[in-house]
């Protein structure tokens, strides 16, 4: 696959229109992270990371790092007007009641029901699901940023799920570097083919049914 | 102030960790080694301790926090929800050599909890349609289906806070606080690394997160003594 070194910050930015003002949003590592660059300040939205901080803002200026300020994934972040800390309780309840208006994140694969495995391959990788099941079963909006295929190049938008999963019927969206497809009554509808890719290109590397609408 | 108490828990690090025996159940504070006690990881380093049966968030870096330990094959069993961050545990794993046993991560942080709060386990519907399920008995409640998650509870539980007064009453400092007021609770003996100790009655009452009665010994931090991976 050779889609130019831009790819991830494209899906980044197509992912941060999905953020409205006043958000609450959950960033998983990698990818996901990008998006928060493409949000406007204006816009008042609450980062929260699982480690314990609802009101993430960006990395710090070099050498203003905080060793015990940082986001899930071990950056150092910093904290914007408003900000909270608290233990990791108060970090999953606020998942499980539901306040993480989003929640983006990466896939290893989705079904067509909107099903999400990105936490183990057994017997090859087994990382642990982290907050992953937590993230992907409470939060209102779940939004998969992944390459449409995987190294092999097989296809990760699938009918059924072959890996064990996060949790059923939880992904609204996913955006790859192809396409923005939107999960609709255990439907895959393609709302945006992302160039330079064609229609057929987007259907020949998906083993999902899609629609196109 | 006409009355201050004397009461004081702060010891050597040798006499607290005098605890800590091969293997010792162990619970530890700290997400990605952010919030792990170093001094104390440290000498348990140096203390030759093995056969650890650890419970905390995750396993830490090869070179940070918990992972110290783990890379050092030091325990022999894990209870978590991550372990990607460090490969030495996963091979461990596959090796047969570390027992781990993975939770979502709210759950595992809510088991203890319950652990420190005197509660028998919780009630939870995450992972409900998944590997996580699996094993665990359900119940119905008001038309809606959980899983019964035990308590957790430890031996001893290490923690690392940014200010403790002699009795105990604990500060913690921004995202470094993470599992230390859970893992504080549901030990039965805590020990408490602080960065910095402060005679009773200098902290806000108002605003301590863990009451110093959870807490056993105190000792001072040496500070971190890895590098971080952003460094």
């Amino acid at each position: 696959m050779d889609v130019g070194v831009d790819y991830r910050r494209v899906i980044a930015e197509w992912a941060a229109k999905e953020i409205k003002p006043g958000m609450h949003v959950n960033l998983g590592i990698g990818m996901p992270t990008l998006v928060a660059g493409f949000v406007p300040e204006h816009y008042n939205v609450m980062f929260h990371a699982e480690n314990g901080i609802l009101g993430t803002g960006p990395y710090p200026i070099k050498g203003g790092e905080d060793e015990n300020l940082c986001d899930a994934g071990g950056f150092p972040v910093t904290a914007v007007p408003g900000a909270s800390f608290f233990d990791s309780t108060m970090a999953f309840g606020i998942i499980r009641r539901g306040y993480l208006d989003v929640t983006i994140l990466g896939a290893l694969q989705v079904s067509e029901a909107g099903d999400l495995a990105n936490w183990i391959v057994p017997g090859k990788r087994v990382p642990g699901m982290g907050g992953a099941i937590d993230l992907a079963q409470k939060s209102k909006k779940v939004i998969v940023l992944m390459n449409h295929t995987n190294k092999s190049g097989e296809a990760k938008i699938v009918k059924k799920c072959t890996l064990p999963l996060t949790a059923p019927s939880c992904v609204d969206v996913i955006i790859t570097e192809r396409a923005i497809i939107d999960v609709i009554n255990n439907e895959l509808h393609v709302r945006r083919i992302l160039a330079p890719y064609t229609m057929e290109e987007v259907i020949s590397s998906t083993e999902a049914e899609l629609h196109f609408s | 102030m006409n009355h201050v108490r004397q009461i004081s828990k702060v010891v050597s690090l040798k006499e607290a960790l005098s605890h800590i025996k091969r293997g010792t159940s162990l619970m530890y504070g700290g997400f990605g080694g952010i919030g792990s006690p170093p001094s104390i990881i440290e000498a348990l380093l140096q203390m030759k301790v093995s056969q650890l049966d650890l419970i905390g968030n995750d396993a830490g870096f090869p070179n940070i926090g918990i992972g110290r330990l783990i890379s050092e094959g030091r325990a022999r069993s894990l209870l978590t929800s991550h372990i990607g961050s460090n490969p030495n545990a996963g091979r461990l794993m596959t090796e047969n050599k570390l027992d781990v046993t993975f939770f979502p991560q709210g759950t595992l942080a809510e088991k203890i909890r319950a652990g420190g709060m005197g509660l028998g386990g919780i009630l939870v519907d995450v992972g409900l349609g998944t590997m996580a399920e699996e094993g665990r008995e359900k119940v119905e409640i008001q038309n809606k289906t959980y899983l019964i998650e035990e308590a957790l509870t430890a031996e001893v539980a290490i923690v690392y806070a940014k200010q403790a007064d002699e009795y105990g009453n604990l500060v913690f400092d921004k995202s470094a606080r993470n599992f230390n007021p859970l893992v504080a609770m549901a030990a039965d003996v805590t020990i408490v690394e602080a960065e910095q100790i402060v005679p009773n009655g200098e902290l806000d009452p108002e605003n301590i997160v863990t009451p110093g009665v959870f807490v056993d010994y105190i000792v001072q931090s040496e500070g971190v003594n890895w590098q971080w991976m952003w460094e």
